[in-house]
């Protein structure tokens, strides 16, 4: 290998980078697997997707959802989606923009979503992801709770926990909290 | 004895295995004075981490013979190093890593020249990696050592045969420990598996649903994660914690007592909170020793030739007992880093649509409804509709023009191909080539001695 070395520095003492080939911006794994991902995507009418740094950064986007279906008909939620150069080693960072009234988000966005935590595997992608969380407004469920108080009127009083997420969509108090207008 | 020079007697050890021929010596192999006096002049070695790893990888090369060596580390060094960073002094606390290290092992081994650097890894330009010979890791996350990964195999070419070239090899040395265990590797891009080839030997991170820590939970760990990830922002909504701020993480351990002591959950400790937050696992010396001292000895032989080198990952389980593996992990030929990817060679005048529409015909790929990225930039995307949009004035301009302008590029295309009567999506790395640009020489002649 030595005489490698040597015979590289001579190289370069001649020629100086003859190459042009070496990249100066890096491109991670990471990226290409997201970059596939979000290629192929197939997202039903109700989920648009934003990029609000320009085409060339998919690490940061953010995907709106329009549930055509269930208690939260015609609300509009925002989620933000943050996507680390390891991905698909990693999960994406997936936290709810809008405060809403969700027996499994709570209401500083956190979202309880089992594949974005430990359920999560490389082999999943964003198409999963987006289409987990619009489950999460089809099918609220009380048994994973993280607003505690919204999963406990979903399970004995499904009347008033409709009553409360229209209240709440359309901008007003529920118990001590108010919810902004998001129909 | 007592009168014996000390210059000789610095290499007696080294001359043992470069003066003298063997028989388990590496195929190249010179022995002789000229190869150890190379070995001093030419080799450069950069050490990324200076750290448990790096402060031992420090010591040993230069202890080793070589006189050249650069060490990078972006931290301070912190009252908890100093039970295995040798190098490092309860006064050094809080200085650069990097400068105390190659300060106190300049100090001790006569004739070394060591440069720190203080700064991280992803700051540097790509041509500050490609003066060295070899990188020896001694790194501390799976996301620094992708990244140092992509970026010696950036450096790799391929010829027209789809041959690695050698004389762009960027070997790496990769080390890592956690506890009782530790792992060393060979990494010769186009030679032997990458660091992304074998990403997938990494199990998931354990992560807890976040509805246990908010109602179930049930150990020490649920408790200091509940106040770390969810009563955090629900008091200081906005503020975002730092892990190294020691105000921060006390409350997550006030938090977390309280938490315990609701659930009636033991063994909530403030060193505890610190781990889990952190992702810690206690060092001990011997481990770092052990696994630096591989790497060193696999750097030596690298670059000497002085003997077969590790073929290509060693495993160190010191938990019962002591084991040590040696497995040969093949390539991935697919891997989207050190893969040589399709050669494509293009006219220059070839527009972006013209390319995407070659990409159906092409033998090797028959990939249709392509996406096509190029070091970052998305030039053309299918889907979804917005970033169709962004993208489609591209779709008329040269491909040369959109990559830059320069004659050979990799490039990363996604779309589906039909397999086995089977659709399936995919992601190909290409080699493109434009013909007839300054620069592109004919690539079975270049290099050679």
């Amino acid at each position: 290998m030595i005489r490698l070395f040597k015979v590289k520095e001579k190289q370069r003492e001649l020629a100086g980078n003859a190459n042009g080939g070496v990249p100066t911006k890096k491109q991670t794994a990471g990226e290409l697997r997201l970059h596939k991902d979000i290629s192929e995507l197939n997202l039903p009418k109700s989920c648009v997707m934003s990029f609000p740094n320009g085409k060339d950064d998919l690490m940061n986007f953010e995907v709106s959802i329009r549930p055509d279906d269930g208690y939260y008909l015609g609300g509009t939620f925002m989620f933000s989606f943050q996507v680390s150069p390891i991905y698909p080693h990693e999960a994406p960072k997936v936290k709810c923009k809008t405060k809403l009234y969700h027996p499994n988000i709570d209401l500083e966005g956190n979202v309880c979503l089992n594949i974005l935590r430990e359920d999560w595997k490389p082999v999943l992608n964003i198409n999963t992801i987006i289409y987990g969380l619009y489950h999460l407004f089809t099918e609220p469920n009380s048994e994973d709770p993280l607003n505690h108080d919204a999963a406990a009127v979903l399970r004995d009083n499904p009347k008033m926990f409709e009553a409360n997420v229209r209240r709440a969509m359309a901008g007003g108090y529920v118990g001590q909290t108010f919810f902004q207008r998001c129909l | 004895m007592a009168d014996a020079e000390a210059q000789p007697s610095q290499s007696r050890d080294l001359d043992k295995l470069l003066l003298r021929p063997g028989h388990l010596v590496g195929a190249n192999f010179e022995p002789g004075q000229d190869l150890r006096d190379d070995l001093a002049q030419y080799a450069k070695v950069l050490v990324v981490g200076a750290g448990g790893l790096g402060c031992e990888l420090l010591k040993d090369l230069a202890l080793s013979g070589f006189k050249n060596l650069e060490v990078i580390d972006m931290d301070r060094i912190e009252v908890t190093n100093l039970n295995r960073q040798f190098l490092f002094r309860l006064e050094d606390v809080g200085k650069p890593k990097a400068e105390v290290a190659a300060k106190r092992v300049m100090e001790r081994v006569s004739g070394v020249s060591i440069k720190p650097h203080y700064c991280r890894i992803e700051d540097k330009e790509i041509d500050f990696y490609s003066d060295f010979n070899i990188i020896v890791l001694g790194l501390d996350s799976i996301e620094a050592r992708s990244y140092i990964n992509s970026v010696a195999c950036s450096f790799l070419e391929y010829d027209s045969d789809d041959n690695p070239r050698e004389e762009t090899f960027k070997p790496m040395v990769d080390g890592g420990t956690e506890g009782f265990k530790g792992h060393a590797r060979v990494i010769v891009p186009g030679v032997t598996p990458c660091f992304e080839c074998t990403i997938w030997l990494f199990p998931p991170q354990v992560k807890f649903p976040l509805c246990t820590l908010a109602e179930t939970p049930r150990t020490a760990a649920h408790c200091i994660e509940y106040a770390h990830l969810i009563k955090w922002d629900e008091v200081h909504s906005g503020k975002s914690f730092d892990p190294d701020d020691p105000k921060h993480m006390k409350w997550v351990y006030d938090e977390a007592v309280k938490r315990a002591e609701l659930f009636g959950i033991p063994g909530v400790t403030y060193s505890l909170t610190q781990g889990v937050v952190k992702n810690i696992i206690p060092a001990i010396a011997s481990t770092n020793a052990i696994i630096s001292a591989a790497c060193a000895l696999e750097t030596l032989k690298i670059t000497s030739g002085c003997s077969k080198t590790l073929s290509n990952y060693l495993t160190y389980n010191g938990v019962e007992g002591l084991h040590t593996k040696v497995t040969e992990f093949v390539r991935d030929k697919d891997c989207l880093v050190c893969g040589p990817g399709v050669l494509i060679e293009l006219e220059t005048s070839v527009t972006l649509q013209k390319f995407i529409d070659l990409l159906e015909e092409h033998p090797k790929l028959l990939l249709s409804k392509a996406s096509v990225t190029h070091q970052g930039n998305n030039l053309y995307m299918q889907a979804p509709p917005v970033l169709e949009e962004m993208t489609r004035s591209n779709l008329s301009l040269p491909l040369f023009e959109l990559m830059g302008k320069t004659a050979k590029s990799a490039l990363h295309v996604t779309g589906t191909t039909t397999k086995n009567d089977k659709k399936t999506s995919v992601l190909r790395k290409l080699r493109v080539v434009f013909k007839g640009v300054d620069g592109v020489t004919d690539m079975d002649t270049a290099g050679g001695a």
